[in-house]
């Protein structure tokens, strides 16, 4: 199978030069914990009106929010490398050998999931520090949800940057489709506290879906309709977003 | 003779250009159908101002970018049919670089075989080798991007050979070079044909690279082949060498000039001041003749040759300096 050799390939060479970066390595470490110690505090006071339904933890809400930003965020600003490459060269390098065009892409969205994987793997267990209660098998299928979910956001991310190949007009477009995203999901306050109108653009963005499968998984509810409807809008974002970059990759001149 | 290891016939590629404000989107013809043939082991020089086809043209044979028109073989292999085995025969460094400056050049150089299906180990015996050849020894642990422009560009040129290419194409390889580093380059390129009998193709802005490299040289503007053959030849279709001779005074001159083209045949001269222009097909053999029955007769205070420079051969191509078109 050439396109997984190549896959490896792509992905060994971008870990490695990611590995190298001790500042990367350091914040990409630090960033779950700082969600956690400075945002969490607030949310156990949150958690006391009521909003997010009744005898809840707030940890159990809290936490997948967490996790889910931590994918749409940490895997949306992976094209900025991806621009510095294609301007070094090293991505029409690649694309003049034979390697699969799919390849290229799959090999760095696997950098971006594994990275998400030992990040979301560090909050979960910081957040047992804190105090979250959930079974190991909710956190494992969580995190793997959110690592999936991010495999969307790293394929669209580079489709993106690699069609624009300019990080003045790649960062405006960034913030003006995560930052809807990350508000209509739910994540930092429950939708059931909005208007009516907001609440159907809420319903309509699909992280609001993962957010609350994740939700469920973490009360336990693994089998549950909302847990399995999250999976398996997961499932096909990460889908349509590997279509979407590997159709960008295999175009000309990209 | 052997089949060309490059062959397009009516290459052509055409832009739709997308209209802004009141203008209409109009397409625009980048490369006109050119035909291109390369024998094994030349180095072809692909010479053109700034925004003449040339990169659009490199980058149809290198399969970046699909021909609008037209048909090509690399290697014997189909450009549209079978693009995977175009890559595989090629080597291309393109004008940009080919590096990541926080790699390390080792790495890259593996990384860039193992693409190719080439083993670890035999991807680090060649990459140290070419390394070793291109008088990059010592940078295998280096990052890239501590290299200096020379070497960071001769790494380039390594890892277009690591996977041994038999053509490698080479986009504007000594733009922002030092003189010496340039030279040396050369040299390097020279010595990539000689060992290993790699065609080399090489796009160039610059006249003293294509005078300097090539075996043979297509001369490309607006889109279109304008000329093609060895420097020589070409410099010989501008119309030959000029044969200057200084006289004492205007009228001095005109009665030279009148002499001369008695000597040498019916021929362009030109009288400026006390200066007499002639373009001769030969300037090395019309000069001794010139001089021996011109005689004592006329007085003539200098003489001098000027070989016409593909700077020439441009001008009379294209109407205009490929100076003029750098600014």
């Amino acid at each position: 199978m050439t396109i997984a050799r190549d896959t490896w390939i792509i992905f060994t060479r971008a870990m490695r030069l990611s590995l190298r970066q001790p500042v990367w390595v350091v914040f990409g470490l630090l960033q779950p914990i700082l969600y956690l110690a400075l945002f969490g505090p607030l949310l156990e006071t949150i958690a006391d009106t009521r909003a997010f339904g009744e005898d809840v933890d707030a940890w159990q809400i809290f936490v997948p929010g967490l996790l889910v930003q931590l994918g749409l965020f940490g895997a949306s600003f992976v094209g900025f490398g991806l621009i510095s490459e294609w301007r070094s060269g090293v991505i029409e390098r690649m694309r003049v050998t034979p390697a699969s065009r799919a390849s290229l892409l799959l090999g760095r969205v696997m950098r971006d999931v594994v990275v998400l994987l030992v990040q979301g793997t560090i909050l979960v267990l910081v957040a047992l520090l804190f105090g979250l209660r959930a079974p190991w098998w909710a956190l494992v299928a969580g995190v793997g949800t959110v690592a999936l979910l991010g495999g969307c956001f790293a394929s669209l991310s580079y489709a993106v940057a690699l069609t624009l190949k300019s990080e003045d007009s790649f960062a405006p477009l960034l913030n003006g489709v995560a930052l809807p995203l990350l508000l209509l999901s739910g994540i930092l306050l429950p939708m059931s506290l909005a208007p009516r109108w907001l609440q159907l653009l809420s319903d309509a963005n699909p992280l609001k879906h993962v957010v609350e499968g994740v939700r469920a998984m973490f009360r336990g509810e693994l089998t549950d309709p909302v847990a399995l409807w999250g999976v398996a809008i997961t499932v096909a974002l990460v889908l349509f977003g590997i279509a979407i970059g590997t159709r960008v990759f295999r175009r000309q001149s990209a | 003779m052997s089949a060309p290891v490059i062959e397009a016939r009516a290459l052509r590629k055409t832009y739709k250009v997308r209209g802004r404000g009141k203008e209409a989107p109009r397409t625009v013809e980048a490369v006109k159908g050119v035909d291109i043939t390369i024998d094994e082991g030349e180095i072809v020089g692909f010479l053109g101002p700034n925004g003449a086809g040339k990169t659009t043209t490199l980058r149809m044979l290198t399969t970046l970018l699909n021909p609008s028109g037209g048909t090509a073989t690399v290697n014997g292999h189909d450009l549209a049919k079978d693009p995977v085995s175009v890559r595989r025969s090629i080597g291309y460094v393109a004008q940009m670089g080919t590096t990541d400056p926080s790699a390390v050049a080792g790495e890259e150089l593996v990384d860039q075989a193992r693409l190719y299906g080439i083993d670890r180990k035999v991807a680090a015996d060649r990459g140290k080798a070419l390394l070793s050849g291109l008088d990059l020894d010592g940078i295998w642990e280096r990052k890239c991007g501590t290299l200096s422009g020379g070497q960071r560009r001769r790494l380039d040129i390594a890892m277009g050979l690591i996977h041994e290419p038999r053509i490698v194409f080479l986009d504007e390889p000594s733009t922002g070079l030092d003189p010496q580093s340039r030279a040396n380059l050369w040299d390097h390129i020279r010595r990539v044909r000689d060992d290993f009998h790699t065609t080399v193709f090489i796009t160039t802005h610059y006249m003293d690279e294509a005078d300097a490299l090539s075996d043979r040289l297509l001369v490309i503007d607006h889109g279109e082949i304008v000329g093609k053959g060895t420097a020589e030849e070409l410099k010989r279709s501008v119309g030959g060498d000029q044969v200057l001779l200084t006289s004492t005074s205007a009228d001095a001159a005109r009665a030279l000039a009148r002499a001369a083209t008695a000597i040498l045949g019916d021929l362009p001269a030109e009288v400026d001041g006390d200066e007499v222009r002639l373009t001769v097909p030969d300037g090395a053999s019309a000069l001794p003749k010139l001089l021996r029955e011109l005689g004592a007769s006329h007085d003539v205070e200098g003489v001098a040759v000027r070989r016409p420079t593909l700077d020439d051969v441009f001008l009379t191509m294209t109407g205009r300096s490929l100076r003029d078109e750098e600014n």
